[in-house]
Formats: structure tokens, sequence, C-alpha cells
């Protein structure tokens, strides 16, 4: 049988597994419905730039004052000016450091800020003014980024007090005296990236992976257990036909998904491509490509439906979790690195973010081409023949 | 060339595991006939059609079709071929048209061949009014009349059906009845038929192999099965009895002249006997256990009973005891936790 007629019979299965996916209205609404709710959910929850208003913090002022001067007045006064512009923290007063412990076992305060006795007495003698700053040990997330916010507070007031000092000798530049090195970030594109620019390409991989892995015992698992796929078995077609025409079908089905992704993470929530569309699109098909064979293999040692869906939903999961979609690689320990460096949706989600994140092209991405197709071929070159023997029990 | 046989069936067999649900049978149909496996539930009927349409591998032994190897040859059988399966293939979401069209382009039929095709299939079922509705609305009779037609789209020199009206009510089942005597009537197709219904068998049939266990246990027409009985001094006999009681059905079975008693309902009784002093040892042993007769008849004999008396039981029992019997006849094999 020519390759004609082989690919004839791979699209009517296509077309047959299309038409009915298209009648199933509540089906292809919850098609767009999915990826949209997943966009909403990391597009929303997520917070972009940590940008942290409003923080309850409370201040304690032991401050006992040298020789009727009071350095912590002064200071008081520079943490509200910066603070007034920046709105970071709702500074209150607090009596003790007692109250403080008290408050923020309440909940009532965040976090706080100690300017102990000795505080004009050091200053004044030429010492160091020591700052005190209370954390809240029972969210480390709200405490570092209290610490993170307080330090660049004192760091910036410090520099004030020095620079003027530095003055008295008469130096043109004190900032460069007093801070000499100065640093600016600049990343390889331009523009400012969100999380949500992060985590949209990963996310767009991996929905046209459950699209296909989802689908897939569907589509074959159902039509074996309703016995539609003897029809077709008995037909005096090459099994091969069936395969392709079956990933053909669930290929168009996960582009589908990934467009409508796509769509939705340019228009709604205003992520930038970098790099050429076209490769977004290549890459998408690349991607499905990589799953189909998966997805057959697992459908083909399977007995039924619900045990395919069972054993591709414990697949998934921890390709969801290891391969970068919303976690970086870089944070894992090592093990789990070498784990996630085995998913085929790791190289997905990372030449996706490549070309829409940094402008990528296909040299700088090759690496992640090779992967996948590699993975692609010997994934289908184990599923025709698990997929025949399946068929002729 | 009228007699010439169509399928050639030696020593085929299927096991699953240690089930053995085949066993080593041989057969052959002939040419236009309406061939007949006529048994109970799980007796391997089915497994036996699936090996001849090529949907499973036998596991010992060779079958062909019009001469072409069921293994070796299998996409040349299936252009020979149609199957009408117990389970309904076809597509809720497609339309009757869409159906029909999807399952023909598989067969490489032209498009202009295949167009007038599905619109005479569907005018002989009389479906052609609802030729663009989804099949997933059409009634049970409907979709079985589909599920025919759809095996029709080939043109097959050989139709295999599987249990064609399990399920339906009398009417649709007579119209399905007619349809595949029609079709072998004027297209001259080969039929080969499962069923465990004897009105099936007896109606349709030229032949009728009788399945139980894997194994054939009789080969031929309705009459000459029929004969069996006859011949083999066997007699039927309905007694109604007012005061049956169960003792009394233990001690006619355990008779010798009785072969096979059943229960037909709380005071029917249906004996096959042979013998010469077969009614007076009948008649003594319900006398003896306090019996009244209030009547007697001597029975034609039917399918039914050319079963009963083959394989020593009803094809009613055990069709309604699928799995005791499977487990029977797992013997040894190891029980399965699912």
């Amino acid at each position: 049988m020519g390759a004609k007629t082989l690919l004839s019979h791979s699209f009517r299965i296509a077309w047959k597994d299309l038409t009915e996916l298209f009648r199933n209205r509540l089906g292809l609404v919850l098609l767009i419905v999915m990826p949209l709710f997943m966009m909403v959910m990391v597009g929303f929850i997520y917070p972009s730039n940590g940008t942290v208003n409003n923080l309850q913090v409370g201040l304690v002022n032991e401050d006992s004052g040298f020789n009727n001067l009071n350095a912590s007045q002064s200071f008081i006064m520079g943490l509200q000016a910066i603070n007034n512009q920046t709105h970071m923290l709702i500074i209150s007063n607090v009596s003790s450091v007692a109250d403080i412990r008290d408050m923020v076992q309440r909940g009532d305060l965040e976090g706080g800020i100690i300017i102990p006795s000795n505080f004009s007495t050091s200053i004044m003698t030429g010492q160091q003014g020591t700052l005190i700053i209370v954390s809240d040990e029972s969210n480390p997330q709200i405490s570092a980024t209290i610490q993170g916010v307080l330090k660049t507070v004192f760091d910036e007031m410090g520099t004030a007090v020095a620079q003027q000092k530095v003055q008295a000798l008469n130096v043109t530049n004190t900032l460069a005296v007093v801070k000499p090195f100065n640093v600016q970030t600049q990343g390889i594109v331009s523009g400012n990236p969100t999380y949500f620019d992060f985590i949209a390409p990963g996310i767009m991989a991996m929905t046209v992976m459950m699209s296909v892995m989802t689908g897939l015992p569907v589509a074959i698992s159902q039509e074996k257990e309703v016995g539609t796929m003897d029809g077709m078995m008995v037909a005096p077609i090459n099994r091969l036909s069936i395969i392709l025409g079956k990933a053909l079908g669930q290929t168009a089905r996960g582009l589908i998904q990934g467009i409508i992704i796509l769509v939705l993470a340019v228009g709604l929530f205003g992520v930038a491509i970098q790099g050429s569309i076209l490769l977004v699109f290549g890459l998408l098909l690349l991607g499905v490509f990589a799953f189909v064979g998966l997805g057959i293999v697992i459908t083909s040692f399977t007995k039924d439906q619900e045990t395919a869906q069972m054993l591709m939903m414990t697949l998934m999961f921890p390709m969801m979790f290891l391969s970068g979609v919303f976690f970086p690689i870089q944070q894992m320990p090592w093990y789990m690195q070498d784990i996630s460096k085995i998913l085929p949706l790791t190289y997905a989600s990372d030449a996706l973010r490549k070309v829409m994140v940094l402008g990528a092209g296909v040299p700088q991405i090759s690496t992640d081409l090779i992967v996948l197709i590699v993975f692609g071929v010997v994934m289908i070159a184990i599923a025709v023949p698990v997929f025949r023997r399946m068929m002729t029990r | 060339m009228a007699n010439a046989s169509i399928i050639e069936v030696k020593n085929l067999t299927k096991t699953f595991n240690k089930f053995t649900a085949v066993d080593d049978i041989s057969f052959d149909v002939k040419k236009g006939e309406i061939f007949g496996l006529l048994g109970p539930n799980g007796a391997g009927k089915s497994t036996i059609l699936r090996m001849l349409s090529t949907l499973a591998r036998p596991t010992k032994g060779t079958a062909t079709i019009g001469g072409h190897d069921i293994v070796k040859d299998d996409t040349e059988v299936r252009k020979l071929i149609g199957i009408v399966s117990e389970k309904m293939i076809m597509y809720n979401r497609l339309t009757a048209k869409e159906n029909l069209w999807f399952f023909g382009s598989l067969f490489n039929i032209p498009k202009d061949v295949l167009t007038k095709r599905v619109d005479e299939l569907l005018e002989l079922v009389q479906l052609t009014q609802w030729k663009n509705a989804q099949v997933g609305t059409f009634s049970t009779g409907m979709r079985q009349r589909m599920n025919v037609v759809r095996a029709l789209l080939n043109m097959p020199q050989v139709l295999f059906l599987d249990e064609p009206t399990l399920g339906l009510d009398p009417q649709s089942s007579v119209e399905i009845r007619e349809f595949i005597k029609k079709l072998n009537r004027e297209n001259g197709a080969t039929v080969v038929i499962t069923t465990h219904m004897m009105v099936d068998a007896d109606l349709l049939c030229d032949r009728i192999a009788i399945i139980d266990h894997g194994k054939i246990e009789a080969l031929d027409t309705s009459a000459n099965l029929k004969k069996i009985i006859s011949g083999a001094d066997t007699t039927i006999i309905k007694l109604s009895i007012p005061n049956l009681s169960s003792v009394l059905i233990e001690n006619l079975q355990a008779l010798k002249c009785a072969d096979a008693v059943t229960q037909e309902n709380s005071t029917e009784l249906k004996i096959l006997v042979h013998g010469d002093e077969a009614f007076d040892n009948i008649i003594d042993a319900i006398r003896a256990n306090g019996g009244k007769i209030s009547s007697m008849e001597n029975l034609q004999p039917t399918l039914e009973d050319v079963f009963l008396h083959i394989t020593g039981h009803q094809v009613r029992d055990s069709a309604d005891q699928k799995i005791p019997m499977a487990h029977r006849h797992f013997g040894e094999a190891p029980r399965r936790v699912r």
C-alpha cells in the first residue's frame, strides 16, 4: 500500500476525531476554559516584581539621648520622609520590645524596629549606631521582605549621614567616596519581564502536553472499549494509518489549545514575544510530537481508559513541577535537577521561554530541539510495534 | 461451484492465559450458506468470529477465507468480509451519513461509487430521512440497522454477525432476520452468525454448529439435528403436576431413563427420556413421591431440546450464569484480583 493511501486514511481518521471533538460542545468549551483558568490562576496569584506595600511595622524608641542631643529623632524623621515616598511600611509607635512580640503574635504587626538606649551615645562618641530589626519567623517571606526593605532604608540614611560628614572634608563627589561602587542591572532584551513572562511559555508547553496526554487515552482506549476500533481494524488499512490518524487529531487538538494560551497570554496579560512567532508555533508542534509517542505507548500498555488516564496523571504531575514550568530548575537540589533533565517538558518549556522572553533563534535552542526530536522519534519507534501488538491480541 | 467452501477452519485454538476459549475446532462453510454458531455466552462463539475476522490471532491452527490465510493475508481477508459486532460500531457524534462515509472511505471505494452506495444502504434500512441526524439520537432498533449496513459498505462476500438480535424487541428482531435472509438470497453473501437464541438459529441457518466450552458438539442442518433426538429413541414429555416438589424433581433426575429434567414453571416439567419402559418408570416415580399428574404431553423436539440432549444443560441456564460457568471452566487457573 502506497504512502499516499496511508496518509489519506490517516487524514480521514484525524478528520473523524476532530469532527467528534467539535460536535462536543461542552468539551469544546472546556478546551478553551482550561487554559484560561491556568493563565488567570498563575497570572494573578503570583506577585509581579516584589511590590509589597503597607507592611505593619512597630517602632520602639529606647534611645536615652546624649548631652541633650537626640540622634534617634532625626533618624525617625528621615525614615518617615523616605517611607512617605515609597509607602512600603506603616509605622506605628510601640512602647516596649515585649509589646512588639505580643503584637506580632497576635498578628497586628509584621515586624518591628528597635532603637536601643545607647543609640545617640554611640553616634556622638564616634561609634556605629546599632538598629535592631524584629522579624516574624512564622512568615519567612514577609520577614525577608521587611528585612530587605528596612536594610535598604537604613542603607540610604547611612549614606546620607556619611555624605554630610564627608562634605566637611571638601570633596567634590561625596558619593564616590562614601559608595565607591554603583551597581546597575541590565537584561539582554529591552523591557521589564515579569514573573508572568517567565511562566507563560511553561504553561503553554504544559497545556499542550496535558492536552495530548489526556486526549490520547480517550481517543484510543475509548474506541477500544466501545468497539468502534474494531470497525477500523477490519478495514483493509495499514495499522500505521490508525496511529498516524490518532496522532494527527491529537496534535491538532493540542495546537489549538497552545494557540488559545498564546492569544490569552499576549492579549490579556501583555506577554511580549521577543522571538519569531513561527518558531513558537514550530516548538508547540514539536512538543506535541514528543508527547504523542509517549501517550500511545502508555495507552497501549493499559487495558482500559481509566487505568490509562490514571497512569497519565501519575506521569503528568511530576513533569509539571520538575520541568521548570513554575519554579526555576536551578533552585532544585542536584538530584531533582537530574530528574528534570530527563523530562521532555523541561526542554519544551526551556526552548519556548528562550524564544519568547529572550528572542532566541534556532541556533540558540538547538540542544532543546535535538532532545525533543530524538525523544519523539524514539517514542514513536516504540509506540508503533507496541500498538500493533495490542491491537491483534 | 455451489458447494465450494469459502471458509475453511482447521484445528483453530485460542487460549487466554490458561483458559481455552476455543478448543481445536475444524469446520467448513459453503459459499452462499447461512451458517450458525449456537451456544451459551462464554462458549467461544465470539472468539471464533473475532479470529475469522482478523481481530484476534489464533493461538494454534489456521483458517482461510476465500483461500486467504487469516493471519498471513489479513489485508486480503479484510477486503472480503464485513462484521456486525455485538457492540455498535458507530460514532454517536457523527451523522448516519458521515458514519457510513468514514468507514467506507477506509475501503478505497471510489468517491462516486461510495456516495451512491451510502444512499442505497440508508434507503435499504429506511434511514434516509435521518441521514443527517447524529446516530447518538437514534433508537436501539435504528442503531442496530445502522450497525448492520455499516458492514455492507464493501459488499462483503462473507458477512459475520455476532448476536445481531441481542437486546432487540421482537419486531426489530424479525426485521433484522428478514434483512439477513434477503442479503443472502439476493447478493449471494455467505453469512456466519453467532447466537444463543434458538429462534434465530432455527429460522435463519442452513447449518448449525452447536458450541459448548469451546468445542463443536454437533454440526448439521436444523432438521438433522432434531433427528438426533427422534433417532436416538429419545422422547420429550411435558408433565403437569399441581403438587410439584423439589424432592420429586431430584428423584426424577436420579432415574436412569431420564436424560434431563427441566422445570418450566411451578407446575410443569419437561423430561427427556429414553428406553421402552421410560413412561412406566416416570409415572411410578411420580406416584411413589405422592405426585398427581394432571396432564401429560408428547412434544416435538426443538433445537433447545437438541442442545439439552447434547450438552446436558440449557442454553439459557449458562447464559444467565456466565461468570460461574467461566470459573468452573478456569479450573486451576489462578484467581486474579483486579
